[in-house]
């Protein structure tokens, strides 16, 4: 059981991976964290379920519309939490986006109800690979995931809107004064990472079979820890992290209980911070 | 006249706060429904919990985003020990205050070096782990089943059972928690917690010691929310783990910021009017996360030291000070 519980891991850390990329984005160019990124996921698995159940369209729609859906309350979160408060520190947005937070998924209670949404089951069919089943949609959810990442960094290094996000991160000031408007790529990124998050929730809404409205806290948190253990602002550690906390969050299902699947990440979270709060491969920071 | 967020109550402004005190201790006599009693102890409860998170966030200015974890053990330790062992509520109260301490103390050693987002993140991290733990030690908690027929405190012999009761015990409870945190932060120590939140390089230069000082104060913030824990515990008769998850801490923490931060009226404040502002409004009752989250927003953009706090503790120089008014828009970065 060992290796289809890897598998299985690998799947849902590619999920938890294109989460903790938008922490990193956001942290990157921003300097900030947010807390509604988990509600944005959980909107966009909620645009998923709305495209594969309710209207019956193809997959691929159903993920662009979770994209879109992430990118455009990205950009209002953006809008609402972090453009006021540009000059304010870390703690008033982190404040504003716990209070946004609170209030999406308190809405998606009211509108879609507490239950659990179905997503149909789509390419359930498995195949053996060395002794071990799986199955089509773990290798697409794979592909998608890999696929998006590759275009990101695409365009990171390879646009002009991707050099005037690198050269923020860098130093905002400097940019801006080199001409880059810092608000327009502030805002961008912030989409970007929020259109991220859209995908994660359509995949996870097609991985799992369901969708609901208070999915979205502990996956946010989640992805946060897999940020932190790649140290906030390197898209390859959220990449590592992401798949670690995924392949051990499985593992403690086998071998362990399955209600302590859930710690895993919260001990990556604290003892990676109180231990080495720098992360994997992240630069140093002031933090201590 | 003096702004509020500088009123202690002390023995010179005893014409202040006694009224108060007196018109609370004459109440039941006048109000003898059962509902408004029994919000009046969940405000009590409150009370203490908002103003024992203003110890850490609004006095020493440590962000810590637990405090329900804190709350929970307190309560989990007053149902454990009076369902399972017999203890008097006498007994269990401060048990429960001093399990948290003890808990909070060892959470505070290795996490306080931290600063600012990522205390606030690790405190986070803490309080989920808490909640799960207590969801899956099925052997200690009961886990999802929850801890029921937690007795009703019985004090020298004569039991409490009416709210009439629960509420003069938790008057009591707020009344000594106010005397005891007005006296810490009067203190000596209290003065060491404003000096490191208002600059910790300056307070080190004058030979305090931050790091203890922290973690003294995050000590004193989690007895205190251990005390409100084990009362709950024995006023709900019942614990279950999903009294104490982030989002009670996010609503403390709303309290704490609607009242305003560093002062010892604005935890009070906060905690009596988001008790009682859902009750009155009942017609919103679905809609109280949503109309939390609006408050908290709306308190943070307009009036970041709420109702009765220190102003500057949250810094929000952005478009909507006057420091920031003459930029314009597309001129964001000094």
């Amino acid at each position: 059981m060992f290796v289809p519980q890897l598998i299985n891991g690998l799947t849902q850390g590619s999920i938890y991976a294109l989460i903790a990329i938008g922490f990193v984005i956001i942290f990157g160019t921003m300097n900030l964290v947010t807390f509604a990124h988990g509600e944005v996921y959980m909107a966009g698995a909620f645009a998923g379920y709305f495209a594969l159940t309710v209207w019956h369209l193809p997959w691929y729609i159903a993920l662009v519309l979770g994209m879109a859906v992430g990118w455009s309350l990205g950009y209002l979160v953006e809008k609402v939490a972090f453009r006021p408060l540009r000059l304010a520190g870390h703690m008033p947005p982190l404040l504003i986006t716990i209070g946004l937070s609170i209030i999406i998924r308190d809405l998606a209670h009211i509108f879609f109800g507490t239950e659990n949404r179905p997503v149909p089951s789509i390419y359930g069919q498995t195949f053996e690979v060395a002794g071990t089943q799986v199955s089509v949609l773990q290798v697409l959810l794979l592909v998608v995931a890999a696929f998006l990442i590759v275009i990101l960094r695409l365009l990171i290094y390879g646009t002009k809107i991707g050099r005037a996000m690198r050269a923020t991160a860098q130093d905002h000031e400097a940019a801006y004064a080199m001409g880059v408007n810092v608000n327009r790529v502030f805002s961008i990124s912030f989409s970007l990472a929020s259109c991220l998050g859209g995908a994660a929730g359509v995949m996870v809404g097609m991985y799992y079979n369901a969708v609901y409205a208070t999915m979205g806290a502990s996956a946010g948190l989640k992805g946060f820890a897999a940020c932190i253990f790649g140290g906030l602002t390197s898209i390859p550690g959220a990449i590592l992290g992401g798949l670690i906390i995924g392949m051990v969050e499985n593992l403690t299902v086998q071998y362990l209980a399955s209600g302590y699947r859930d710690i895993v990440a919260f001990l990556v979270l604290v003892l990676v911070l109180v231990l080495r709060p720098q992360g994997l491969l992240g630069r140093r920071m002031r933090a201590v | 006249m003096l702004p509020l967020y500088k009123f202690v109550p002390s023995r010179d402004n005893w014409r202040v706060w006694l009224p108060v005190i007196a018109a609370l201790v004459v109440l039941p006599f006048f109000v003898r429904d059962e509902y408004i009693l029994n919000t009046a102890v969940m405000a009590g409860i409150y009370i203490i919990l908002t103003s024992s998170l203003n110890i850490t966030n609004g006095y020493t200015g440590l962000f810590q985003f637990g405090h329900a974890a804190f709350y929970g053990i307190g309560a989990y330790t007053a149902a454990i020990l009076s369902t399972r062992y017999g203890f008097n509520f006498l007994l269990t109260l401060p048990l429960g205050g001093i399990v948290a301490a003890l808990i909070g103390a060892a959470i505070a050693l290795p996490t306080l070096r931290l600063r600012g987002i990522f205390l606030a993140l690790v405190t986070i991290g803490f309080q989920q782990i808490t909640y799960l733990v207590i969801m899956n030690w099925i052997g200690l908690t009961r886990g999802p089943m929850g801890i029921p027929g937690v007795p009703s405190p019985s004090l020298f012999g004569y039991e409490l059972m009416s709210n009439t009761g629960y509420y003069y015990l938790i008057l009591i409870l707020v009344i000594i928690a106010i005397f005891l945190i007005s006296r810490i932060v009067t203190s000596r120590v209290g003065r060491t917690f404003v000096a490191i939140r208002e600059d910790d390089l300056a307070a080190e230069s004058v030979a305090i010691a931050i790091f203890p000082a922290k973690v003294l104060s995050f000590v004193i913030a989690t007895f205190f929310a251990g005390i409100a824990g084990a009362f709950f515990a024995h006023h709900a008769r019942f614990v279950s783990a999903d009294s104490f998850r982030l989002e009670e801490t996010f609503i403390i923490l709303t309290m704490l910021i609607v009242g305003g931060m560093g002062s010892i009226s604005g935890p009070v404040i906060g905690a009596v009017f988001l008790v009682i502002m859902p009750e009155v409004f009942r017609f919103l009752a679905e809609y109280r996360g949503v109309v939390y989250g609006f408050i908290m927003i709306a308190v943070i953009l307009f009036r970041p030291e709420g109702v009765a706090g220190v102003p500057g503790i949250i810094q929000t120089r952005g478009v909507f000070s006057q420091a920031d008014k003459q930029s314009t828009a597309e001129d964001p970065i000094p």
